[in-house]
């Protein structure tokens, strides 16, 4: 893959300072996003995954305390350093967001075309009609039918899975080059949930932006992505391409992910839950924050935390595990089944 | 099922329910809806939002009133229990909820959320043993006695649905309903949740009615599915029939749309557009047997080409 990052996060770490003590929310974060790719970011509620995206945006809460060597590199200057007017520039215009709930994110006072053309309206300066007949377009171009009869539609007058078009409207409407969708379609039907995502990979081959798509629904992600970032405890602990990450996966919390969701196959009992819960960030543990609910863990995770291990060009995982010196371990049968599918997938490449 | 003939708990027979009836803005939430729960099965009823589901499980707990048709548990009527048999169906219905957190009264400690049902029902003989039996219940849900003294608000979301679970379980139910008791829980935890209830069902002998949009989870964990839409019943069967072998357009559509953690076969999604034309136009459908246990809400000619269509 031809690697032409517009997005580079390096050392990202954030902070919250509480009444309870500084939660570490991020820590340590790096990645780059290509042009026109799909980037999942995997995890599950604490696991940094909203933070990291809000921090994108310059939305996080005022008790957010980001250290100065934490870096995201955008168009050659460092977000982390824009004063609040800059960011207003760089919000909804060149980053742009999609959320999770369709009814909160829309402003339930303002007719649904207005809320289209604003983003136009004030990043590219065009005049209000002007700006009304490319929210009508734009209405169209997410499937909302007979898009003139409800230009002038409020929120609540549109079923979920509409509203939630028009948010992906609105966040398309200023052209954005990156895209960041955080759940967009975990509120929603199945069905509709379909029509959505159809939509969105439509729309990004037709527009070359960039997708960070943050969701916990492995089956989403199977979809959508291009590559997958697996966070855990405000860490990324693996990633990779979506193939290497679903077909060979090294990180015994992405077997537990993988394992923990019911493919067609799935017999009754299989079912593996990841034991226990995610670790409180106030304190974070010592050495892998994973190990405590691991059943792999080695002595070692306790004392010291593993590094990124490489297991090919585009795909590294920071398990104990994956050291030389390491015990060979057997994974869940369901992991042996994708390991084994990509020895095949590699054989058929090597034919 | 291969045992004697099953034995019914729960029939539902020709059930309606219509919000603001008679006005325009009438909704049939439930629409002529007609079917069984045997004891210790597993029964999953799926659906997307408004499809009625959530409205049928209130309905068997009693809280809504029919519009018209019967609901019978262990073949009585429930809308003609009173007094003593009432509080025993109460006792023997139970329910977990789809949000944990706003299930649990947050001023309440987890032991006298849990024993709530055992104060009403009068079923500790003194405050040792309510203790004892608040403690056997966090043991079997897999929490720990020094939990008992929290509130709600101290633990995560896993932990708070397995309370909600303690507190269905304190009054010895034998059927349970769990409105979409995962849907708001990690995936990592869902597993757990669903293993825990998987469980307890063979443990106690319990039959659920677990209600959701999730088709992967349910068929997981259901021995029958019902699909529902627009207040209608539409395919009823085995888990592995109507999810391997689905007769009802609506049910393929719904199949094609979940999402598989699996890139491959997500290449090669076709999506299957439902067209809801045969749900409008009018003709007179019925449940009709297509193949042993498996219904389909259809016309004569309609079950026909279901048949001759299935994989």
């Amino acid at each position: 893959m031809m690697s032409n990052p517009i997005l580079k996060v390096e050392n990202l770490h954030v902070n919250f300072n509480t009444y309870a003590g500084t939660v570490q929310a991020i820590r340590d974060v790096s990645f780059d996003l290509n042009k026109g790719e799909t980037l999942a970011i995997v995890g599950e509620s604490g696991s940094g995954k909203s933070v990291t995206t809000k921090t994108l945006m310059g939305l996080n809460a005022k008790n957010a305390v980001i250290p100065e060597n934490s870096r995201l590199i955008f168009k050659d200057r460092n977000l982390l350093d824009l004063k609040e007017e800059e960011w207003q520039s760089v919000r909804g215009n060149e980053i742009a967001m999609i959320f999770q709930d369709p009814m909160t994110s829309l402003d339930p006072t303002m007719k649904i075309g207005m809320q289209i053309a604003e983003p136009l309206i004030k990043h590219r300066h065009i005049k209000k009609e002007a700006a009304l007949t490319r929210a009508l377009e734009l209405m169209k171009g997410v499937g909302i039918p007979n898009a003139e009869e409800h230009i002038n539609d409020y929120p609540h007058q549109w079923s979920g899975g509409m509203r939630q078009r028009a948010v992906v409207a609105i966040a398309l409407a200023a052209d954005p080059e990156i895209l960041i969708a955080d759940e967009p379609t975990t509120a929603l039907d199945v069905t509709i949930q379909a029509q959505i995502l159809t939509l969105m990979k439509k729309l990004q081959q037709e527009t070359e932006s960039s997708i960070i798509f943050i969701t916990h629904d492995l089956g989403v992600v199977a979809g959508m992505a291009d590559r997958v970032a697996v966070m855990y405890a405000g860490k990324i602990v693996e990633y990779g391409t979506v193939d290497e990450i679903f077909f060979n996966p090294q990180h015994p919390y992405t077997w537990g992910l993988l394992n923990s969701m019911p493919t067609t196959d799935t017999q009754v009992g299989t079912l593996e839950a990841i034991p226990g819960t995610p670790p409180d960030l106030l304190e974070p543990p010592k050495g892998d924050a994973f190990a405590a609910r691991n059943v792999y863990a080695l002595g070692i995770d306790s004392k010291q935390e593993p590094p990124f291990f490489k297991v090919s060009e585009t795909h590294f995982a920071a398990t104990w595990l994956l050291d030389e010196r390491a015990p060979k371990v057997i994974p869940p049968v369901q992991i042996q089944k994708r390991w084994a599918h990509w020895l095949e997938m590699q054989g058929q490449e090597a034919y | 099922m291969t045992e004697s003939i099953p034995k019914k708990l729960i029939e539902l027979k020709d059930l309606q329910l219509y919000f603001n009836q008679g006005k325009a803005n009438e909704v049939r939430a439930i629409d002529h809806v007609s079917f069984d729960i045997y004891e210790g099965e597993i029964f999953g009823l799926v659906g997307e939002s408004g499809s009625g589901k959530t409205t049928i499980g209130r309905s068997i707990l009693k809280l809504y009133e029919p519009t018209a048709g019967d609901i019978l548990f262990e073949g009585k009527d429930i809308s003609y229990l009173k007094g003593k048999q009432l509080s025993d169906f109460r006792k023997k219905a139970q329910m977990i909820f789809q949000d944990p957190q706003a299930s649990l009264n947050g001023r309440m400690k987890v032991r006298d959320i849990i024993a709530e049902g055992i104060d009403v029902n009068k079923l500790a003989t003194s405050k040792s043993d309510r203790d004892q039996k608040v403690q056997k219940l966090l043991d079997l849900v897999g929490l720990n006695k020094d939990h008992a003294t929290r509130y709600p608000h101290e633990f995560s979301g896993g932990q708070r649905q397995r309370i909600g679970i303690a507190r269905a379980l304190a009054v010895d139910p034998k059927f349970i309903i769990a409105d979409e008791p995962i849907s708001a829980l990690d995936v990592s935890i869902q597993a757990q949740v669903v293993n825990l209830m998987k469980e307890l069902q063979k443990r106690h002998s319990l039959t659920y009615l677990f209600i959701a949009h999730d088709l992967s989870m349910v068929k997981y964990i259901s021995d029958r599915i019902g699909v529902m839409h627009w207040g209608k019943l539409l395919e009823i069967g085995s888990a592995d029939a109507v999810y391997n072998h689905p007769l009802h357009p609506y049910t393929k559509s719904l199949l094609s749309a979940i999402p598989v953690p699996d890139p491959e076969v997500e290449k090669a999604r076709q999506h299957i557009d439902y067209d809801t034309h045969i749900e409008t136009d009018g003709k007179e459908r019925t449940m009709i047997e297509v193949n042993e246990g498996h219904f389909v809400l259809a016309t004569a000619e309609e079950a026909a080409e279901y048949k001759a269509q299935q994989i």
